[in-house]
């Protein structure tokens, strides 16, 4: 056996451990480590596809954003893990009749599927050659989906409008910071010195 | 070569740019103060735009690699869209800073929701596909949910971003599945992999995911759901503006999507575009008979005109896609003059969308009742008027490849469909004694909702000429 198809079969084991321990495990942070195990041996997969851009992508979303994510919402959100998994045998069939689906997608998927030539040559040649697939990445993005990624940008520009004009609410009730106000106050406006005589008051 | 793809896609540019101009200028300066002003210089803008693709545009011209198209039925599609939103916009700023709505977000949500629609129409791309509509259904939930103090402004916003959502994803996994098969996300890749007459299953899966999804987006039966309750929701200028300029862009879209890329297949999508149309028509027919809220019967019979439009798709010719475009066209038009008559209903300073508010409405404003008899009957579908000669050139379209059942049918759905129409008539001619609504004294609107009424009346001699554009329109998509 070689040093890939070593690595390979390792990496494959532990994404599919990783993946069910993070169902089956009783404390769920427990789960969320298993699911970042499941991530990074899935980072390794990529890495011996040769898509090291992904892989990284793989490691910096998932494993330090999402998960992380995912660990602060378990850790700070009160929820009874216990009595969700206790309802799991309910759910049992369900999951059981959407296993049964992806396995026959799978059985046409390998059967009766047909692809093209364009695509297979696709397939085959998923990066130019002498070219990194990050440096490739760049090029499709920046220059054949030039179009696209900037239409995203407009997508962003609409979401960030949406956001503003859906729960931006000007209260007047509110004393807000007004720095040039406040560093050119005038003290002599701002405060009086009143001498008070003992025993009378203001 | 850039320089060569920024000019085909100028249009766009032009009216982003401003779109950004007029956000950063109103946030710097005015605010909400604007709004007004704001208003009227983006239906300028974006009728301007529509004047100058009319008149510039020659030819074919393709960018970016294939990804955007510019053709006579893309720039036919923009035109329609750019002035019907530019005149929409104008009728909504009267009620808008009357309701307290008056904010400057407004135009220029509206203003990139447009290019969203101009980018559907255009494209070349399962990509630039995606793109454009999520630009235009993301602007449209935000104004849906304008009035955000309102629990139905909310509700409608909501749901239809969530099912909005849920139509993307069957897109998506359509769009993914063709891609899969095909192994480019070009159309004119799509189609060339497809070949002559028979689909593998790929494709076929494929086609009809991405139908459901576009289906949805047009609100055609059985996607049609959210309609009723977003049109009700929404405030009404807005509700104005979903019932026109994004109808014709996602129809664009469609006829786009299935003769660019599934052009080689057509039998397959034929049958589903032949149901879907039926069931709409028929649905929205049926299921307005009991509505009250004019709203809410508006949203039905958009979801019945959709089915109508779809009968030229489902012939899968250039007849049917000229009369498709020329349906849509008049569509608009009446919608534009409906709304405009909708948006001046009110019973002391308030909005009213109650249909019984209209009871003897004819003996107080008799020009206004008649104008909107016109509409309402060019609605339906009543000979002398505008509407049926839309209805004429997608039977024609249907019969010219011998879908006689089709043709049947519709029939049928129009003749239960013009009961509700007619019933409105009614009670403003006939109707019982009682309380009857005033009407905003908004110039915009009376010039709208008579301009309309004239157009469905005065557009029987010759249509504008409009068909023979429509079929120049129609030539460049199918070939």
């Amino acid at each position: 056996m070689s040093v890939i198809a070593l690595a390979f079969y390792l990496f494959a084991i532990c994404v599919v451990a990783g993946g069910l321990m993070t169902v089956i495990s009783r404390n769920p942070v427990h789960s969320v480590l298993w699911l970042i195990l499941a991530f990074l041996s899935s980072a390794g997969l990529f890495v011996l596809l040769g898509a090291e851009f992904v892989a990284m992508l793989l490691i910096i979303v998932y494993v330090g954003a999402v998960a992380v994510l995912f660990l602060f919402v378990v850790m700070m959100l009160d929820v009874d893990f216990a009595e969700l998994k206790a309802e799991m045998a309910k759910y049992m069939p369900l999951a059981l009749l959407i296993g049964l689906v992806l396995l026959m997608q799978f059985g046409m998927a390998y059967g009766s599927w047909e692809i093209t030539d364009s695509a297979r040559a696709a397939r085959g040649a998923v990066t130019p050659d002498q070219l990194e697939n990050t440096a490739a990445l760049g090029m499709l993005l920046y220059d054949q989906y030039f179009l696209a990624f900037q239409l995203s940008g407009l997508i962003l520009l609409v979401a960030m409008i949406g956001a503003i004009v859906l729960t931006l609410r000007h209260r007047s009730d509110v004393k807000r910071q007004d720095i040039l106000a406040q560093i050119y106050r005038d003290p002599a406006k701002a405060m009086e010195l009143r001498d008070v005589k003992p025993g009378q008051g203001l | 070569m850039i320089q060569a793809d920024l000019n085909v896609i100028l249009p766009e540019i032009v009216i982003s740019v401003y779109a950004m101009l007029a956000l950063l200028g109103a946030v710097y300066t005015g605010k909400d103060r604007l709004s007004g002003a704001l208003t009227w210089l983006t239906a300028a803008v974006m009728a301007l735009v529509a004047m100058w693709i009319a008149l510039s545009g020659q030819g074919t011209n393709v960018a970016f690699g294939g990804m955007f198209h510019d053709d006579g039925f893309a720039r036919f599609a923009k035109v329609t869209i750019l002035l019907s939103g530019a005149v929409v916009l104008v009728m909504s700023q009267d009620y808008m800073a009357r309701r307290g709505l008056a904010r400057f977000e407004y135009p220029v949500l509206v203003a990139l929701a447009t290019v969203g629609m101009m980018v559907m129409v255009s494209a070349g791309d399962l990509i630039a596909l995606y793109m454009g509509l999520e630009l235009q259904s993301l602007a449209l939930y935000v104004i849906a949910a304008f009035r955000r103090d309102s629990v139905k402004s909310t509700e409608a916003g909501l749901k239809y971003f969530v099912l909005g959502a849920l139509s993307s994803g069957l897109l998506l996994y359509g769009a993914s599945l063709v891609y899969g098969f095909a192994g480019t996300t070009l159309f004119s890749g799509i189609i060339a992999a497809a070949g002559e007459g028979y689909t593998p299953v790929g494709l076929l899966f494929g086609l009809s995911f991405m139908v459901a999804g576009l289906a949805f987006k047009i609100s055609a039966v059985p996607f049609h759901m959210w309609t009723p309750d977003v049109y009700e929701g929404a405030p009404t200028p807005v509700t104005a503006f979903f019932a026109t300029a994004p109808k014709v862009a996602a129809m664009g879209l469609f006829a786009r999507v299935l003769h660019d890329a599934f052009g080689g297949v057509s039998h397959d999508w034929g049958q589903i575009i032949a149901m879907l149309s039926v069931l709409s028509m028929f649905l929205g027919a049926v299921a307005a008979i009991g509505q009250t809220n004019i709203k809410r019967l508006m949203a039905f019979s958009s979801i019945a005109h959709m089915g109508y439009a779809m009968i030229g798709l489902a012939a899968g010719t250039a007849l049917g896609v000229q009369a498709m475009l020329t349906y849509m066209a008049i569509y608009v038009t009446m919608n534009i003059g409906t709304f405009a008559f909708i948006l001046a209903m009110e019973k002391d300073g308030q909005p009213v969308t109650d249909i019984s508010a209209l009871n003897l409405y004819a003996k107080r404003e008799p020009a206004r009742a008649l104008a909107l008899l016109v509409l309402l009957f060019s609605l339906a579908g009543v000979p002398p008027m505008l509407g049926f000669f839309a209805k004429l050139g997608v039977w024609q379209a249907a019969l010219a490849v011998d879908m006689v059942w089709l043709v049947v049918a519709s029939a049928v759905a129009s003749a239960i469909g013009a009961f509700y129409y007619l019933r409105i008539v009614f009670f403003m001619y006939f109707g019982a004694e009682g309380e009857t609504l005033q009407t905003a004294r908004a110039p915009v609107l009376w010039v709208c909702l008579m301009g309309s009424a004239l157009v469905m009346v005065v557009g029987v001699v010759n249509m504008f000429g409009l068909e023979s554009v429509a079929a120049a329109a129609a030539a460049t998509l199918v070939n």
